[in-house]
């Protein structure tokens, strides 16, 4: 159980620069790091942040792959920081911010238009009849659902809003519209959840052009999805329930 | 300087500020309520909690069992009212996520299921598999995303609260996009802002629990309570400290030494249980505080093993088998695999204590309000007085939504009958503290931002640790004076405005230095052993009643501050104990001696 550690050897890390405070475009600034079998980009990134270049900017908090932070791209494919390790790369990384988004400095991307999509599918319980006030007085008792029920969308329930899926998504890059992965599947994590009633209103926005049909099943997504929840088996998912929708719609009065 | 009007201003964007803004909303529809985070809301800490929220839920169970094991895990230091009004709204609570659609793991019948925690008699754990925080963080942000007067304003940084004759009167804030200054009106002010485990080395804690809220009502002259009891966590990984939960143990994981062997019965905590049947308030589950002691024990005797320079004991999951620990504990199956290589259904995980929880806090009564009108404290920033010398895991959870929620309440009704106050003191204040901001840029020096922060960590590691002396307590006490000194002269090198992030850390080290000051100087103080704080000089190695039955009170002196004798004055202030008297902390066998048949 011991572990080996050599810190003797370096590795180049290539980090694309921007301040447009005073930067007409980005550029590229070279770095040695040294490094061990555990270090992550998210380490090299802080190392070079405290040793070499304190106005270095990029985000991060958890270090343990869960608050979704730290994403940007190396060598060209969206990667956790945190998740990813130097050991797994033979020659230099080049790191630089997330693909399809606006660069605000350095590695930090502008995740408003994420946040504003995530928000378009409704993205909460919704049930018809209101519940009452909860106190205790009044007893409240949660919900019956099953394990197999509750297996239906617990996957889809996992993301951790890196948002690794619209930088690998070629729709989104060409239509910042496009709802995109993460929120398609948010949505079908409602929809699929038997507590909820709200399917019919986050239809409108599913069955329209920037929802379920701008997918072109490249799967891009979830190839590089961190958690493994499949994003594109959701969207697909979300297109069998659009088109069953449609289908109903014909026949209602 | 921009200038923004609101009734609530909620500072931290995670479980507890989130639940205090639903709260609020629902309430009162037409209220205007901001939130501000230094991160997007789902990146806060929060979202690293593992492990599950408690609430009496089993026929078998009752809010008294409930109470008793917070009043003995707090080594009856908890506020005993507290307590009582925590355990009675629990289970509300966590019904409302239900409802709110929380993805809480259940049993065959779709009734809730509960697990075993530490410290806890029975099952009473409402988990989300391995990822409780993170289903109860992401449950409170889409469920906040439907409240039309919840406005976030995300990456903001709050560098000093306002404040007028005693009067909340909101506060000043930074955002990061820009590094414009928001001066933000609010008749009440609730502060959300989560621990301050960064002050230490090795913890489990994200980069961003730097101890802000805390520092910013402590300058301001709110005390600081119970400052002295930090909690190690007993497994964390070697290095990073990232958090393998306690739920590992509640599930039959159990911890040996190099040997081994399963030491927790050399400490008060057998006789040993059989494997895959843990009990209740045996070995591994006893609670963080002695866990963590008996690791520090086995390592004095030379019975750890090491894990590159760190020493280590080992939590062995093995006898759970893959298909169990991928449906219990998945996430500890990817954090084993991804940092340290292991695979717990074919070997044991290295662990080893970390920092991980402030029981103290921002001192408030028990709806959450700090002694500045309109200012409120929630969570791990605060001592609303429910952990005493030491949490018990998932109270914490389950303390974010019961008080968030009374905060919340409270802030909209204080907000509707406060007055207007004038707001040529604010707009002094405000440019008082742009300037004091502007005279932080300077060139690059010999000391920086990040060789002061190690300093600190490292002190408080060494000096406020496991096990304390009086001598160890008065060397970090001499380095955190010296390193705000140091801090004083310490110049911001990157003058840009947008993301700089040297300046917000430069912030977050000024925080994290006066905290961590009121800790030290608080455990200083306290000449007794008792829950998280143990001390190794004569005569204070055990609990004293007589004298230290006592909440400490850590206070900033202003006229003192860069002192020789440091700036935090400490006082005492009795704890409220209303039907449970201080008695032996037992666990293992000697407990069940105890009980009456």
């Amino acid at each position: 159980m011991e572990k080996t550690v050599e810190k003797t050897v370096e590795k180049t890390l290539v980090i694309q620069r921007y301040n447009p405070e005073h930067d007409q475009t980005p550029s590229q600034q070279r770095y040695q790091v040294p490094f061990d079998n555990s270090t992550s980009v998210l380490d090299a990134l802080l190392y070079i942040q405290q040793s070499l270049d304190p106005s270095l900017a990029f985000r991060w908090s958890c270090r343990m792959a869960i608050c979704g932070s730290c994403s940007v791209m190396v060598n060209g494919i969206p990667k956790l920081g945190c998740k990813t390790f130097l050991r797994d790369y033979s020659g230099d990384l080049l790191l630089e911010p997330l693909a399809h988004f606006a660069t605000e400095k350095d590695l930090v991307s502008d995740m408003t238009l994420f946040l504003q999509h995530l928000q378009a599918v409704k993205p909460y319980l919704i049930r018809q009849e209101q519940s009452a006030a909860i106190t205790p007085a009044t007893k409240p008792q949660p919900h019956k659902q099953t394990p197999k029920q509750l297996a239906k969308y617990r996957k889809f329930s996992s993301c951790i809003n890196c948002g690794l899926c619209y930088a690998a998504c070629p729709q989104f890059g060409l239509n910042p519209e496009f709802l995109g992965p993460a929120a398609l599947t948010l949505a079908q994590r409602y929809n699929l959840d038997s507590r909820d009633q709200g399917k019919a209103e986050r239809m409108p926005q599913l069955n329209g052009k920037n929802g379920v049909w701008g997918c072109t099943f490249v799967g891009f997504c979830s190839d590089v999805c961190p958690k493994h929840l499949d994003p594109a088996a959701a969207v697909n998912q979300g297109k069998v329930a659009s088109a069953t929708d449609f289908v109903i719609g014909l026949f209602k009065p | 300087m921009q200038i923004l009007h609101t009734d609530i201003a909620i500072i931290g964007g995670g479980g507890a500020g989130l639940r205090a803004a639903i709260a609020a909303a629902q309430t009162d529809p037409n209220c205007k309520i901001s939130l501000l985070s230094k991160v997007y809301p789902m990146r806060s800490h929060t979202v690293a909690a593992e492990g599950g929220a408690a609430a009496v839920t089993l026929q078998q169970d009752s809010l008294q069992a409930h109470f008793d094991d917070t009043v003995a895990g707090s080594d009856w230091l908890a506020d005993q009212d507290v307590v009582d009004y925590f355990v009675s709204h629990a289970y509300q609570e966590l019904v409302q996520l239900e409802h709110w659609g929380c993805p809480w793991s259940r049993r065959d019948d779709g009734s809730v299921q509960v697990r075993r925690f530490g410290g806890m008699k029975t099952e009473r754990t409402w988990f989300a598999a391995d990822k409780t925080g993170f289903h109860i963080l992401h449950t409170l942000f889409q469920t906040s995303l439907q409240f039309a007067n919840i406005n976030r304003l995300d990456e903001f940084f709050v560098v000093d609260l306002l404040v007028v004759e005693q009067q909340i009167a909101g506060v000043l804030a930074m955002q990061l996009s820009s590094g414009e200054l928001y001066q933000i009106q609010a008749k009440s002010v609730i502060l959300a802002t989560g621990g301050a485990g960064r002050v230490f080395h090795y913890n489990t804690n994200g980069g961003i629990v730097t101890g802000d809220g805390m520092a910013l009502a402590y300058r301001h002259g709110v005390a600081l309570r119970d400052m002295e009891f930090v909690q190690y966590h007993p497994t964390g990984l070697p290095g990073s400290g990232i958090l393998i939960t306690e739920a590992s143990r509640g599930e039959g994981g159990i911890l040996l030494n190099k040997d081994g062997y399963r030491y927790l019965q050399d400490y008060g905590l057998g006789p040993e249980t059989p494997l895959g049947k843990p009990e209740s308030k045996f070995m591994e589950l006893g609670p963080r505080d002695k866990l963590s002691q008996a690791f520090w024990h086995e390592q004095q005797k030379g019975r750890t093993g090491n894990y590159g320079e760190h020493a280590v004991v080992y939590l062995d999951l093995r006898h759970l088998g893959s298909r169990y620990l991928n449906e219990r504990l998945p996430f500890i199956c990817e954090l084993a695999k991804s940092y340290v290589n292991v695979d717990p259904a074919k070997a044991p995980i290295p662990i080893r204590p970390a920092v991980h929880y402030t029981m103290g806090g921002i001192l408030t009564d028990g709806q959450g309000q700090t002694s500045i009108a309109g200012l409120y404290a929630i969570g791990e920033c605060a001592s609303v007085g429910l952990h005493g010398a030491n949490r018990l895991g998932s109270n914490s959870l389950t303390e974010l939504l019961v008080f968030g929620k009374v905060a919340g309440v409270a802030a909209v009704a204080h907000a509707k009958q406060r007055q207007a106050l004038p707001s040529s003191a604010l707009n002094a204040q405000c440019q008082q503290h742009h300037h004091q901001l502007q005279a932080r840029f300077g060139t690059k020096q010999a000391d920086n931002v990040a060789s002061l922060r190690k300093a600190m960590t490292l002190a408080m590691e060494q000096g406020c640790g496991i096990y304390r002396t009086t001598e160890g307590m008065q060397q970090c006490l001499t380095t955190l004076l010296q390193l705000k000194q140091r801090y004083q002269q310490l110049a911001v090198s990157d003058h840009s405005k947008i993301f700089n992030y040297e300046l917000l850390q430069h912030y977050e080290l000024g925080f994290g230095l006066d905290v961590a000051e009121a800790m030290c100087a608080s455990a200083l103080a306290r000449q007794e052993s008792r829950g998280a704080h143990q001390r190794l000089d004569q005569g204070m190695q055990s609990r004293n009643d007589t004298d230290y039955l006592q909440h400490s009170i850590a206070q900033l002196m202003p006229e003192t501050a860069g002192a020789a004798s440091g700036s935090a004055k400490i006082s005492y202030q009795p704890v409220r104990i209303t039907k449970s008297p201080p008695a032996a902390r037992l666990y293992g066998g000697a407990a069940t001696k105890q009980e009456p048949v």
